[in-house]
């Protein structure tokens, strides 16, 4: 199959005014770069709309647009519970519940919460977790964008990858965390508006969404499914073999809408910063109530056309196929149907679409990285404040630019890392999933209990990540052809799809974790004052009612219409 | 932080906007190109969406500076 696509000028003039852009934000910002924090917290000065775009921007990475519309063709509508209980009810919950900690403690991170709220070594182990993490998640999206840019623009791959690195680190080390920020809400609007002709054309060719269900049901039947389960979203989830993800509702609600939604929402920094960069304390609780608008509605964009393309792959006279080498690949879905529909013009501006959207997920990373760095390990571990602050100041925007370039270096070197070992992206997905879920039961926790240790919660991120660990040693997926997928102790239990498998190591991890959490706290001796608590937990901070006149500025009001139309929703994909 | 994001949002899409316009009107003949995209001119119809929206951005950025 040829997956090269011919571009013409106008399409390369498209992508040429894109790069303009995207710089010149960098640029226009770099005189406000005075001090570490303008340059790391964007001053904390981000009007909520901007970082409620920005927020959901940075989640809608290039990995997600491919893999969700790869999903779309592979599990059908089913791939919605990602969107609306997967990250939905987590978004709510941040705002209203989270955030006012997270940004009334005056943390700079999520690391620094936990120092705040719990010591030092709890926020040492986070926060080197997370640096590493993020580096190698930066490495990845580079090493995805110049295998992209190599096999379907036929570019030079040392090439992309260096022209990729130069424009992200170009950006984000003029304007820092503010224009990462400023132009995610470019790049949501160029991805949104990009991909919107592929979701016009595809729905329009197989006769809208009745032709969709009719043209699905003997594919689907084929498969050995009720006729219309590509099309629903819970009515097939009552047995695990009834449906293509392979698990029940409860697996779906417990795994996806709890453990590993609010794990990802709630707790990585990467999109807790956004929120924290807001101008205010209502900004920041409204920001992730803004981002879950659009999100509700981006399965629409990723997701429909993959249940589309399920539907060309299955008809020859389309032409359509993501086959490489005789076996499918999903995550080629988008872009073979940006190369079936768009002529060029419009396929210049889809192109446009994908390159904003590995930017805004590696400029994402980076942001974050040289966040943490600079405040959670460099200035605990390596050089203290020295309490003269204007010095301080400068030196700290220093080691901040500095550590954007090393971040930018390092992923380099991870990019040609992953290329080197196939394997290790899904490898590092699944360690990532493992820190997620303890974190999150250590953080809520600390948030709504003031007994909770600081022993505790490092014991129990330590505990919950070494039983996703061994549960994953002990699992494998059907047929399963390599041990980073499982297994690697030996065979206790398998699981019909990978997908459960992630869900049980999550919800495992997370129980494991609560429950020493919980035991240890109870039995070691609570170190922190109710006074030091005061802010940071729950019921230790006096409700502020901060009078809002507006309606529709109130993060309850925004909330519960987040929540209504998140219930509409699901309700008519049933 | 001095910068409002309508207005670099607004120039961008009202280019991209005339750029594809144009070029969907000059190749508004050539049926072959546009068999692709189902015989519909999906350039002309971008181009001008993304033109109406990027004006529109400019008109509030510059709304919002008289204020």
């Amino acid at each position: 199959m040829d997956i090269k696509f011919d571009l013409g000028l106008v399409d390369y003039t498209i992508m040429g005014v894109y790069f303009v852009f995207v710089l010149g934000i960098g640029w226009a910002l770099r005189k406000y770069m005075k001090n570490a924090s303008a340059f790391l917290e964007a001053g904390r000065s981000i009007p909520a709309w901007v970082a409620g775009l920005a927020f959901i921007s940075t989640n809608l990475g290039a990995l997600e647009v491919m893999g969700m519309t790869g999903s779309g063709a592979k599990y059908g509508m089913l791939t919605t519970h990602f969107y609306w209980v997967g990250a939905i009810p987590a978004m709510i919950f941040l705002a209203l519940f989270m955030m006012p900690f997270y940004y009334g403690s005056k943390a700079r991170s999520v690391p620094e919460y936990l120092k705040l709220r719990y010591d030092e070594k709890t926020r040492g182990l986070n926060a080197i977790l997370f640096a590493v993490m993020t580096i190698l998640a930066s490495g990845i999206s580079m090493y995805a964008l110049a295998l992209l840019m190599e096999t379907v623009l036929g570019w030079n791959f040392h090439l992309s990858l260096m022209l990729s690195a130069i424009i992200v680190l170009g950006y984000t080390y003029l304007g820092g965390l503010s224009s990462a920020i400023y132009n995610e809400v470019l790049q949501f609007f160029i991805i949104v508006i990009g991909l919107l002709p592929i979701v016009f054309l595809s729905l329009k060719q197989v006769g809208g969404w009745s032709g969709l269900e009719h043209s699905l049901a003997p594919i689907v039947s084929a498969k050995g499914y009720a006729a219309d389960t590509f099309t629903s979203t819970w009515k097939y989830t009552g047995n695990a073999k009834a449906n293509p993800l392979g698990v029940e509702w409860y697996g779906i609600a417990a795994g996806l809408g709890f453990v590993l939604s609010f794990g990802y929402w709630c707790t990585n920094f990467l999109i807790v910063q956004r929120a924290m960069a807001a101008e205010s304390i209502n900004a920041a609780r409204k920001t992730p109530l803004i981002g879950a608008i659009p999100k509700m509605f981006i399965p629409f964009l990723i997701i429909v056309p993959g249940v589309v393309a399920l539907v060309l792959m299955n008809d020859p006279s389309s032409g359509f196929s993501i086959m490489v080498n005789g076996k499918e690949n999903y995550d080629l879905t988008i872009i073979m149907l940006l190369k079936q529909y768009l002529p060029t013009g419009v396929l210049g501006l889809g192109i446009t679409a994908l390159l904003a959207s590995f930017m805004s997920g590696m400029a994402g990373n980076v942001s974050a990285f040289n966040t943490v760095w600079t405040y959670d390990i460099y200035q605990s571990y390596i050089r203290p404040v020295t309490g003269n602050k204007e010095a301080d100041d400068k030196h700290y925007l220093k080691v901040g630019r500095l550590a954007t370039i090393f971040g930018v270096v390092v992923s380099i070197a991870a990019a040609y890392l992953a290329g080197l070992f196939g394997n290790i992206m899904d490898f590092l997905q699944t360690i990532f999933s493992m820190i997620n879920a303890p974190l999150f039961a250590v953080i809520f926790l600390g948030m709504f209990w003031k007994r909770t240790t600081g022993h505790a919660a490092f014991t129990g991120l330590l505990a919950g990540f070494l039983v996703a660990l061994l549960h994953h040693g002990l699992t494998v997926p059907e047929g399963a052809t390599t041990l980073v997928k499982g297994g690697w102790i030996g065979v206790v239990h398998t699981y019909p799809v990978e997908m459960a498998q992630n869900f049980w190591t999550a919800i495992f991890a997370f129980t494991t974790s609560s429950v020493v959490t919980v035991i240890l706290s109870l039995i070691t001796k609570k170190i922190k004052s109710d006074e030091e608590l005061v802010g940071l937990v729950y019921s230790m901070t006096p409700r502020t009612n901060v009078v809002v006149k507006e309606w529709y500025n109130r993060p309850v009001v925004l909330a519960s219409i987040v929540g209504v139309i998140c219930v509409i929703l699901s309700i008519i994909f049933w | 932080m001095g910068l409002d994001i309508r207005i670099p949002i607004g120039l961008i899409f009202t280019i991209f906007g005339l750029i594809i316009s144009i070029y969907g009107l000059f190749t508004n003949s050539n049926t072959e190109m546009y068999a692709k995209s189902l015989s519909i001119n999906i350039n002309l119809i971008m181009g001008l969406l993304m033109l109406v929206f990027g004006t529109f951005m400019l008109f509030f950025a510059r709304k919002k500076k008289q204020d």
